[in-house]
């Protein structure tokens, strides 16, 4: 940048060169001519529906009705009041995410990184695995949600079918807990586990490779290489991954609508399961927006959590 | 829930669902942003049934204006939507100033776009809807009457099954024009009955005679009615809530009825196929369909929109008959498709004449859809010499005197989340059935009260 630049700067007088040196001569608000395009998007998809969705949560909200009462904190009072009508379905799917977001995230953190280790190493066909790792991710919920109903059948699922081999019973997978959740986790693991694979991937080459040399020549095994070598270098990467895992386990939606419908009982109906049942069948918008601002700050509560968490280690080093 | 039980989304069937979800996901997102939109839109202040009087006759006069496109949408995306295209292209090819296309979206994403559309000004000239939606959308706004059209086309009570007409109402006018009833029904496999030795020709009519057959299946090692905790909750159950003497929602729409014996009753009735071994532990949620096409299920009760699937699959022997009477009283749950027309920010004469010739030809030439497994609604089709060759469709139309539907309240489909819920609970004995019940019944009444103050 610097050195190109500020010859080309020296040499060219401005007052005589118009052409560069229209280029050169901005206003104040230049930047923020760059930046309009952004912000038009994110003001009229972003800000102003949260704005206006806080609007809508103080109110007993349907869009079709000429009536919409004006009802002050009373829905998100109604969260937080056992005998309501939206209490315990709230709560009940709150429940189901956490559990969900519990139990995936560990292993979408985990299995990724083993497979970017691997997949980092110089062998045959490395890009054809890395592509058969990553194509998952590229299907659709829907085609994902047909594939595991085919496959989690109890009695013609392949899944089943295979179990039998060895002489196991047929295994409920979308009727039966905690099965359901086994299936829920496994099918969102094998789906989106290449997108975090290819991110550390990244992050894995971004380490210098003398770092591992100098340690090798200290002494250093793989185990002691990757634990004072690696797992620094991809510590920003770790933060990225573990949030954005976080947040669309915590907004899993598509897999327990099309697997397990909820089932069985209530157990896996999610919070945004949840919500759309009350604004978008229901019609009851300002319950469901409070809803979803409930959640939405406790995921950021999570999130928060997360950075901190994460920064005191690099702290402590 | 409760809309995947209905015809045109069948959930006993696995890619015409998953297909039709797919689209529903990007559509979900697609409605909220409209709705966000739509709120601010002069749609919501409109000044709805300030409905003009149509001229053209309210569609019985025909249409000669100009040439006009009309829109009609529905949820008819499974083997029913190809039936429906073909009426579409007759009608199209009889009218030259008419051209009707249809846009068929899965109904539970369907009742999402509708009224987003109709907010924003966008709204088809023609929807299709289910009784039970009619009460809600009339009350939202989605929909206006259309008594016009039916006194001008001299419909009258006459000439329809009585509750399907009155399904058509809400709070004293009509919403809609009935197409179709489409009760549930015994589907049963010829193959499988031969192979226990039991008549093919001569399916039960009573409990005890399905009973018998089931003992036979049994004997012989065939799961003979297969039953599943994530799909019992549609017509099946409720269909025997209805014949042990209950309601599923009481006619005040104020509570529900399904939490009563006969609520328990049912679900009892079906845990017992599970327990006395007539059906597999666990079976998926379409295990009544698979295991039925698959020739290793001798019945199942289920929809006539089933019709069309079934006939496609070459090898299958199959008939239909009238549910048998299970609970002691002769019932049978039912849908109804009735004809809507969803309300215009701006009114443009010469559609509303064109859809209202549109709805009227299409109720007189019903005879078409019954190929669809759906019973017509229109009397005069029914006694058409005609109708006697369409099979399968006989049997459901059998049953018209004592179909059953939920009463026209305004937001009532809003309880069946609670009741899916309960089945499956006490299906799956995670709770006692009527522990499981009560819990549901305190949620649903509850959800009954809010939605009356709300739709007031």
């Amino acid at each position: 940048m610097s050195a190109t630049a500020t010859t080309a700067r020296t040499k060219v007088d401005p007052a005589v060169d118009r052409p560069a040196g229209r280029l050169r001569v901005h206003a104040w608000f230049t930047p923020y001519l760059f930046l309009l395009p952004y912000l038009a998007l994110l003001t009229t998809f972003v800000l102003v529906p949260a704005v206006f969705g806080i609007w809508v949560s103080l109110h007993d909200w349907d869009f079709m009705l000429p009536n919409k009462p004006f009802i002050g904190l009373q829905n998100y009072v109604d969260l937080f009041t056992p005998d309501s009508v939206t209490f315990p379905e709230f709560w009940n799917g709150m429940k189901a995410t956490a559990i969900f977001t519990v139990a995936s995230v560990p292993f979408l953190v985990l299995i990724p990184l083993g497979i970017a280790l691997m997949l980092n190493r110089v062998f045959p066909a490395r890009s054809l695995l890395r592509a058969m790792i990553f194509a998952p991710f590229v299907l659709g919920i829907a085609v994902v949600g047909v594939l595991f109903r085919y496959l989690l059948d109890s009695q013609f699922g392949l899944i089943n079918w295979f179990l039998g081999l060895f002489g196991i019973p047929p295994v409920g997978w979308t009727q039966t807990q905690p099965w359901a959740w086994v299936a829920l986790v496994g099918m969102t693991v094998w789906w989106t586990l290449g997108f975090n694979a290819v991110i550390y991937l990244a992050g894995l080459q971004g380490i210098p490779r003398d770092q591992y040399e100098a340690a090798a020549i200290d002494g250093a095994g793989s185990f002691a290489r990757f634990i004072n070598v690696t797992l620094p270098g991809l510590r920003n990467i770790l933060v990225f991954i573990i949030t954005t895992t976080v947040l669309a386990s915590a907004n899993m939606f598509g897999q327990a609508y099309l697997v397990t419908n909820g089932g069985p009982g209530d157990s896996t109906r999610t919070a945004i399961m949840v919500m759309t049942q009350e604004g978008l069948r229901a019609f009851k918008m300002g319950s469901a927006t409070a809803m979803s601002y409930l959640l939405a700050i406790c995921l950021a509560v999570v999130s928060v959590i997360n950075f901190m968490v994460l920064r005191e280690r690099e702290g402590g080093k | 829930m409760s809309k995947t039980t209905r015809p045109g989304l069948p959930a006993e069937n696995l890619s015409p669902r998953g297909i039709s979800r797919r689209s529903l996901l990007g559509g979900t997102a697609a409605a909220a942003t409209a709705l966000a939109l739509g709120a601010c839109s002069p749609g919501s202040a409109g000044t709805p049934g300030a409905q003009k009087s149509v001229a053209g006759g309210g569609g019985s006069e025909g249409y000669d204006g100009p040439a006009v496109s009309l829109a009609f949408w529905n949820g008819l995306t499974g083997g029913d939507g190809p039936i429906m295209r073909k009426l579409i292209d007759e009608f199209n090819s009889q009218h030259d100033n008419i051209k009707v296309s249809m846009t068929a979206i899965a109904w539970a994403e369907y009742f999402q776009k509708l009224p987003a559309a109709v907010s924003n000004g966008k709204a088809p000239e023609i929807g299709l809807m289910h009784a039970d939606d009619l009460a809600t959308n009339a009350a939202r706004q989605v929909i206006i009457p259309m008594d016009d059209v039916a006194s001008a086309l001299k419909l009258t009570e006459n000439d329809f099954p009585t509750i399907a007409w009155k399904g058509g109402l809400y709070q004293g006018k009509r919403y809609g024009i009935p197409l179709d009833v489409h009760p549930a029904g015994l589907f049963y496999n010829k193959n499988v009955l031969e192979k226990v030795g039991a008549d093919p020709e001569k399916p039960p009519t009573t409990g005890d005679e399905l009973m018998a057959i089931l003992d036979k299946c049994k004997s012989k090692g065939v799961h003979g009615m297969w039953t599943s905790a994530l799909s019992v909750n549609g017509l099946e159950s409720q269909t025997l809530v209805y014949q042990y003497g209950g309601k599923m929602v009481n006619d005040d729409g104020m509570s529900v009825g399904f939490a009563e014996q006969p609520g328990a009753d049912a679900i009892n009735w079906w845990k017992g196929l599970i327990d006395k071994g007539h059906s597999p532990k666990n079976a998926a949620a379409d295990g009544n369909f698979v295991s039925f096409t698959n020739d290793k299920a001798a019945f199942m009760i289920n929809g006539p929109w089933n019709t069309t699937p079934l006939n496609a699959i070459k090898k299958l022997k199959w008939g239909a008959a009238p549910v048998p009477n299970i609970g002691g009283t002769q019932a049978v749950w039912a849908g109804s498709h009735q004809f809507v027309l969803p309300r215009q920010l701006k009114t443009d004469e010469n559609k509303a004449v064109a859809s209202r010739v549109f709805v009227n030809w299409i109720s007189q030439q019903s005879m078409g859809w019954a190929d669809a497994g759906m019973v017509p609604a229109r009397n005069s089709v029914r006694e058409d010499p005609e109708f006697q060759t369409k099979g399968a469709v006989l049997e459901f139309a059998k049953q018209l005197d004592y179909i059953h539907f939920v009463p026209p309240i305004a937001g009532v489909n809003d309880v069946l989340p609670e009741w899916t819920t309960a089945t499956s609970e006490a299906m799956l004995g995670k709770k006692e059935v009527q522990a499981a019940l009560d819990q549901a019944k305190e949620r649903a009444n509850k959800i009954l009260v809010s939605n009356n103050k709300k739709y007031g």
